[in-house]
């Protein structure tokens, strides 16, 4: 069923388009950056853009920072909204069912997809904007550290390229990880409706509410246990040395969040009418 | 094959399947029949495990439903309320991936690909090519439906609305089908609200309406003679002076004769040189039997029937249905049904 979910996504035309787009974004700004060669003043922008003209391979950190608020939320919630309310709509789950594939099963064969998905798109998105980076910029050392090998992390200090890579490569889990969290409530919601795209902007409005309230210091009480409050906390990769609390905490959270999302959907998978 | 006991599935206030006792049997055609709305899809839901039942028990082949529902169902076929498909892949692509997904669709690729064919073929769509389903018309998608349900060779065929989509010609191919899969022991339990298909594939009946089994019975039973032979003869009248009253109706050189024995009424006729171009014994007709045993379906909504009805079930309960059950069986109404048939 694993093998047969995944084949699925591989297929779906729409899983590349997706991919293709959230490419796009960070590929269309190292264009305009590399050609202008007009960057952001330090401390503008989004994160690591003021950084990369000199050296490109912090730009996979930056097309990260780029991505995350808005396209690959939306991206992760549409494929897991789409996980079981997308079935029904089509009017395979019936069939699935039939076949006999257990409810239990189904559900790991989505969240396995899920997943695959994920951490596929966080990984085209590093990959391709360091291609990009490199390409655009070069890899000169970072100019406040001129004659030096080392690239400026946020503290000021140098990075050596074994670290950069390193710590590029902890975000991508770290905000592959965090995705997960918007996956899974995106499939929860898509195990109580039949229509994918009301799963999708359900987990969406969850999100938006989640950004909303995280900027806002009234809310100030329920900050830590917001599903976004952390996602940023991987900016601390790039610090030297790594600051650990945030990122820890986190982790934590979005395991969570993770954890009681798919345990709800399950019990509310195993015991609902399939009527679709 | 199917038994269910004391089955009802109610959604909130609304009782979609009250009290019904099925009993399908090896081997059986069993065709169920009623107005759109009576339950019959929900029964069927419920059946395959896909609906869980709010009352009652299900055993299908022996074992409890839905607790063994996983093991029933790796020796069940079904098509429930239309057939289903990624749309973007095509129909090939569609089994092969259906196959992979459940218990038994392992093994060496050669034998994947083989069942796959034989289902296709099986319903005739061995040529398809490489287009997408979304592109296929109704019937296609009916056909590809049928292929997936068949894929496994099932003991047992659960068919909600079979030939929905398909021309005469798909119809008739359909019916073969079911057909053979029965001589080769595939029991087939088969859902539909046109009487026809029901009454040319069936062994066995049963009817919905408003949630109750109002009827079960052997289509041979169900076909009782009315009492009554049609005669056609170009001697009209003289077999309706000879006759004297035993004439109940009259149609051009159609005639209703009261009686029950076709052959002594032959050889009256003949005694007498009257000549015969037709003769045979008037049987009660599915649609009679059905129409006798079941209100207007739920999506018609007269005010005044509305009205009634939740009348009748305030004072009486709801066994106004158990009473029609009594009227199907017996003779009272079967006038009414036999001289409209006679006059068509």
């Amino acid at each position: 069923m694993i093998r047969t979910e995944l084949a699925k996504l591989v297929r779906r035309p729409r899983t590349w388009v997706s991919l293709i787009l959230l490419c796009g974004l960070p590929a269309i700004v190292a264009v305009f950056l590399g050609i202008t060669e007009v960057a952001p003043a330090p401390g503008e922008g989004p994160t690591f853009l003021s950084a990369v003209l000199s050296n490109g391979s912090l730009y996979p950190a930056a097309a990260l920072a780029m991505v995350l608020p808005l396209f690959l939320p939306v991206s992760v919630a549409v494929v897991g909204g789409d996980s079981i309310a997308g079935e029904a709509g089509s009017g395979m789950l019936r069939y699935l069912l039939l076949r006999p594939v257990g409810r239990t099963r189904l559900l790991v064969a989505k969240l396995v997809s899920l997943t695959a998905y994920v951490m596929l798109a966080v990984v085209a998105v590093a990959v391709t904007s360091y291609l990009i980076g490199m390409a655009m910029f070069g890899s000169e050392p970072a100019s406040a550290l001129a004659g030096s090998e080392l690239i400026t992390s946020v503290s000021g200090t140098g990075l050596s390229d074994v670290q950069v890579m390193l710590r590029i490569t902890y975000t991508v889990l770290y905000i592959g990880f965090s995705m997960l969290g918007v996956g899974a409530l995106a499939l929860f919601i898509s195990t109580f409706t039949d229509s994918p795209l009301a799963a999708a902007l359900g987990a969406l409005a969850a999100l938006v509410t989640s950004q909303v309230l995280v900027t806002l210091d009234a809310a100030a009480s329920v900050q830590p246990y917001l599903l976004t409050r952390y996602w940023l906390a991987w900016v601390d990769f790039f610090r030297d040395p790594i600051l650990w609390h945030d990122i820890g905490r986190g982790l934590a959270l979005q395991a969570v969040y993770v954890g009681v999302l798919l345990a709800a959907a399950w019990a509310n998978f195993q015991t609902r009418d399939v009527t679709s | 094959m199917i038994v269910t006991r004391s089955l009802t599935k109610r959604y909130g206030r609304i009782t979609a399947v009250n009290e019904v006792d099925l009993d399908v049997r090896e081997g059986d055609r069993y065709g169920l029949l009623g107005p759109n709305g009576s339950g019959k899809t929900t029964l069927v839901r419920m059946i395959l495990g896909l609906v869980y039942a709010t009352a009652g028990e299900i055993e299908v082949l022996g074992r409890p439903i839905p607790k063994h529902t996983g093991e029933v169902l790796r020796e069940v076929g079904a098509l429930v309320e239309g057939p289903g498909a990624y749309g973007h892949l095509s129909g090939r692509a569609n089994l092969v991936l259906l196959d992979a997904a459940g218990p038994g669709g392992g093994g060496p690729r050669a034998a994947r690909r083989r069942r796959v064919e034989e289902a296709l073929e099986r319903v005739g769509l061995s040529g398809v090519d490489d287009r997408a389903v979304k592109t296929y018309s109704l019937g296609m998608r009916q056909r590809l439906g049928l292929a997936a349900a068949l894929l496994h060779e099932p003991r047992l065929l659960v068919l909600d609305e079979p030939t929905n989509g398909l021309d005469p010609q798909g119809i008739r191919e359909v019916r073969d089908l079911l057909e053979e899969l029965n001589a080769n022991g595939t029991t087939i339990f088969l859902c539909s609200h046109l009487l026809g298909e029901v009454e040319q594939l069936c062994t066995r009946v049963g009817v919905m309406d408003g949630g109750r089994l109002v009827l079960e019975e052997e289509m041979d039973e169900l076909r009782t003679p009315t009492g009554r032979i049609v005669v056609e003869t170009p001697d009209a009248d003289e077999v309706v002076a000879l006759l004297d009253g035993g004439v109940e109706h009259r149609d051009g050189d159609r005639l209703l004769v009261r009686g029950a024995d076709a052959a002594e009424l032959n050889a009256r006729l003949n005694r007498q040189g009257l000549r015969i171009s037709e003769i045979q014994v008037q049987r009660r007709s599915l649609e009679d039997v059905v129409l006798e045993a079941t209100g207007p379906g739920s999506d018609r909504l007269d005010k005044e029937r509305l009205e009634r009805e939740r009348v009748e079930l305030e004072h009486t309960g709801v066994q106004v249905d158990g009473a029609r059950v009594v009227e199907a069986g017996a003779d009272a109404d079967g006038w009414q049904g036999a001289s409209r048939e006679f006059l068509e």
